[in-house]
């Protein structure tokens, strides 16, 4: 009897990378399906565009930096991005336009870096900006949703991604671009407009509360825990309450509009939460997640953007390893100071 | 109703108690031999006091205890000494340490009928204190620490809380929750003698929730006493001391301080009844509860087993199917470790013997790269970043490691457990840890040594000034001497100092014969002589077959001198004085 000899722990629980990446698809499930009810069809070819391009991408950079294809690829990390970053572009984009993108993500931010677990930055959110600061033009061109306009079937969202020159795009506004770009409305006389809904805009209200559900989900499976997200939403609705100036024609927006418009509840809960890029401590993911919050506040009322969270997670993430510094817990035995109690 | 504390951390892994609860403590019987390792405790090793072929009887003292952390050791059954060598002994380096092996007669002979002190209250502390010395017992939890050394603390330093540690809340292990169901009256009367040693001013005794029949059965026995018997919900790892103390006061063990430095003692529940059987029987330690249990046994359960039993005997008893286990395990799956084979002995510490089959703890997959998830910070009972920690200990950062209290980890194996990344964090903690403890001591090494240097280099500085000032002071005083002379013209310094040199030279002429040419004869006879004497004894050697260093040196010595006695003949003017 030859016995082996292993050092303890020799249980082990049932959790891993690809059970924690999977999750993290399935919650999308919920916002994804009210982004197609909503505004057609377009996200979801981009998802399933970007998650191919992306998985021909990871393959690449594993052969190229000489790691085992089947290990590395089975822990889903790609997928997640690629569906982060479909889901974060607008519908009905160009092939080319997230090729690019994806690219950007996993050769540039994920494995320039070293791969998994090792990018300073959340790679779908540099796939974002890199396309958002070179093509300002496709990248703020958003689908009228549901009610406002024809909603485009599957076949011209594959049109407009594939045969983009034959595809005749209709795109409008935003709520948030509305509400930034108002200086003569009093709230009450904009919301007029058949854009918005009950809290924020139409179609977005809804993707939103679907993105929470899915969020709620991870939770609720303790696939990140509740500070950084807690912590964003928090600071985003106090510096929308702090500005919301009784909706006078300078407001920025109530905070609820600012809690269920553009990509919040997805990126409070799917993009905040990329456990590699952010910080590490309890009180630094609630200093991190209060950061992204402000900033987001910030960039939407006073920034060019259409949207601000990429731009904040960016800077949030390069903040982390400072956080981390100074967050470092109080370990068993030492006082508050870092000596003994 | 005591409030009951949370500690940061831990973690739910499956129990996997009932298998092993299934039949009360069965006894191991006398296996044909006892191995039994001089190094069971922490400290120095107890020193043997028998040899091979001696006949031995059960309770007998066969090896002492070496200085004040160290514990005797005692025959557990009548035998002949077989041998005292090395053989492999339970340790995480799976290495051979001296054992002492007895072959059993299987009469299992008292050495005398030991003497107990029933009436311990009339007694004082420090008679105690030496009965539970020279009964050899060491702290049964795990750790074992002399249970005495512990016991007599440090002096001044006021104990107001013992602890009696139940929790038990390794998976597998029942060896405690047993000894609590069958044997809380034993326990209880260990706890008392603890008690009228320490004085303290409470009595906790802390026991997870999952043990219903044990808190039934001590409830009982400590009806009427003030112990407190305090349930809490399970939770790894409520068990270690740490964690319990928190448990139970709500106070933390200072980082790198005793619980003694908060006026608590944790004893385990074992540990109780080895004191109760030392002061109130005389008996010394020389068997424990042990579980038995894994898959790969048909029949695992609780055994009363004498020390040096090897783990093959237990298991055999317990069904062992050795084709379907490829570890074997001494402790439980969060903190046990694998031992090297079967003929490991069991020892004062060994609570658990872990048979799992290959399906039950498969081989863990590779590691993959860690997302910084955060789970094992969540897990750490020690409030550590256990994934920090993971990157500074690749990259052998030391100052950061410190930095993030590594030295605090506890290596309960919370974070590696939940690790998604099957990253073996523990491991990397435990070679971190040594590898800064060997820098310190390699450290510490140069620094005596610079220190060293430095009281050198002051000392040769120091003499030279001395030297100085008494050159200065001499010249200081022959100028004054001078001044004299000048002034009186009584006595010519330069003619005094000529008539003191040459008496001096006189004086050397008489004395030193190894000068002149007739000592210089002198001493080439006295080498050749002991060149003949060296010579002899060399021969002598050969011809007995002397140990092969003896003869070496003797040639070596003979070569010296023949050199010697050739340069002295060759230049009797330039030779050494011997």
């Amino acid at each position: 009897m030859t016995l082996i000899r292993i050092s303890s722990p020799h249980a082990h629980g049932s959790d891993s990378t690809a059970s924690v990446m999977r999750r993290v698809l399935i919650a999308t499930v919920p916002g994804v399906i009210a982004l197609t009810w909503f505004f057609g069809f377009g996200s979801l070819v981009n998802i399933i565009w970007a998650s191919l391009v992306a998985v021909a991408c990871e393959a690449l950079a594993l052969t190229l930096r000489r790691k085992p294809l089947g290990f590395y690829l089975q822990d889903y990390s790609a997928l997640v991005t690629a569906t982060l970053l479909g889901i974060a572009l607008p519908p009905y984009a160009p092939w080319w336009l997230i090729a690019i993108g994806v690219a950007s993500a996993i050769l540039m931010a994920k494995h320039l870096y070293g791969g998994l677990g090792y990018n300073p930055f959340n790679p779908a959110m540099v796939g974002y900006v890199v396309l958002l600061i070179s093509f300002p033009v496709q990248m703020t061109a958003w689908a009228p949703p549901r009610g406002l306009g024809e909603v485009p079937g599957l076949l011209q969202a594959l049109q407009a991604c594939f045969l983009p020159a034959q595809y005749d795009a209709v795109t409008m506004a935003t709520p948030l671009d509305m509400v930034r770009q108002n200086n003569s409305l009093l709230l009450e006389d904009l919301w007029r407009d058949p854009l918005f809904g009950r809290w924020a805009g139409i179609g977005w209200e809804w993707v939103n509360l679907a993105f929470l559900a899915g969020g709620l989900w991870l939770l609720y499976r303790r696939v990140f825990s509740w500070h950084a997200p807690v912590a964003m939403l928090a600071s985003l609705g106090l510096m929308a309450a702090l500005f919301y100036d009784g909706g006078s024609s300078a407001s920025g927006g109530s905070p609820l509009f600012h809690l269920l418009s553009g990509a919040t509840m997805f990126g409070a809960f799917f993009i905040i939460t990329d456990p590699v890029s952010s910080a590490v401590s309890v009180r630094g993911r609630l200093i991190f997640g209060a950061l992204i919050g402000t900033l987001v506040y910030l960039i939407r009322a006073w920034g060019n953007y259409p949207d601000a969270v990429a731009f904040a997670v960016l800077v949030a993430n390069f903040s982390a390893p400072f956080i981390d510094h100074y967050t470092q817990p109080r370990s068993y035995g030492h006082s508050k100071s870092g000596g003994q109690p | 109703m005591r409030r009951i504390h949370d500690f940061h951390g831990g973690i739910h892994p499956a129990e996997n108690k009932l298998q092993s609860l299934a039949t009360g403590i069965r006894p191991a019987g006398i296996p044909s031999q006892l191995i039994l390792p001089l190094a069971q405790h922490i400290g120095a090793p107890s020193q043997p006091l028998v040899s091979p072929g001696d006949r031995v009887l059960k309770g007998q003292l066969i090896a002492s205890a070496a200085g004040h952390v160290s514990v005797p050791l005692h025959a557990p059954s009548s035998g002949q000494i077989l041998a005292i060598e090395d053989r492999p002994v339970p340790h995480p380096s799976g290495y051979s340490a001296p054992c002492v092996v007895i072959e059993c007669d299987g009469r299992d002979e008292w050495v005398e009928e030991p003497s107990g002190i029933r009436n311990y209250r009339a007694c004082e502390p420090s008679a105690l204190l030496e009965k539970i010395r020279s009964a050899g017992i060491a702290g049964m939890g795990g750790a074992g620490f002399p249970t005495a050394v512990k016991l007599a603390g440090k002096p001044g330093a006021g104990i107001t809380t013992l602890i009696i540690n139940g929790t038990e809340c390794e998976p597998y292990i029942t060896a405690d929750d047993i000894l609590m169901q069958e044997r809380a009256a034993d326990i209880l009367a260990g706890v008392d003698i603890m008690r009228h040693i320490l004085k303290p001013q409470e009595i906790l005794f802390g026991i997870e929730d999952n043990k219903p029949a044990a808190i039934a059965a001590l409830k009982t026995a400590a009806a009427g006493s003030d112990v407190e018997i305090i349930t809490f919900p399970t939770k790894y790892p409520s068990g270690g001391e740490k964690q319990l103390i928190e448990i139970l006061t709500g106070k933390q063990v200072p980082s790198g301080g005793l619980p003694a430095d908060i006026g608590v003692i944790c004893q385990n529940v074992g540990t109780a009844v080895a004191v109760r059987n030392a002061v109130i029987y005389g008996r010394p330690l020389i068997s424990r509860i042990t579980t038995v249990t894994g898959d790969a046994v048909t029949a695992p359960g609780n055994f009363e087993v004498l020390l040096g039993t090897p783990m093959a005997h237990l298991l055999a008893l317990a069904g062992f199917s050795a084709e379907k286990c490829e570890r074997l395990i001494m402790g439980g799956p969060m903190m046990g470790f694998t031992v090297s084979g079967a003929e490991v002995p069991v020892v004062k510490t060994t609570n658990c013997v872990l048979a799992p089959t290959t399906r039950e703890m498969p081989t863990p997959p590779p590691a993959q790269p860690c997302i910084r998830c955060g789970l094992c910070a969540q897990a750490c009972p020690a409030s550590l970043l256990p994934q920090q920690l993971f990157w500074f200990a690749q990259g052998k950062e030391f100052d950061k490691l410190e930095q993030h209290n590594l030295f605090d980890c506890i290596e309960c194996g919370a974070c590696s457990w939940v690790c998604p990344s099957h990253i073996p964090l523990v491991q990397y903690y435990r070679a971190a840890k040594a590898d800064i403890v060997k820098q310190r001591r390699d450290h510490e090494k140069s620094e005596q040594a610079r220190l060293r240097f430095e009281a050198r280099q002051e000392r040769i500085a120091r003499e030279e000034a001395e030297r100085e000032a008494k050159r200065a002071a001499r010249k200081q005083a022959a100028e004054k001497r001078a001044e004299l002379a000048a002034e009186g013209g009584d006595e010519d310094p330069v003619q005094a100092a000529i008539e003191r040199a040459r008496a001096r030279k006189t004086a050397q002429q008489g004395t030193a014969p190894a000068n002149t040419p007739d000592g210089g004869v002198k001493q080439l006879a006295a080498l050749r002589e002991k060149l003949a004497k060296t010579e002899q004894r060399l021969a002598l050697s050969r011809e007995a077959g002397e140990d092969n260093k003896i003869v070496t040196a003797l040639e070596a010595t003979v070569q010296r001198l023949r050199d010697r006695i050739s340069a002295a003949e060759q230049s009797p003017a330039e030779r050494e004085t011997p």
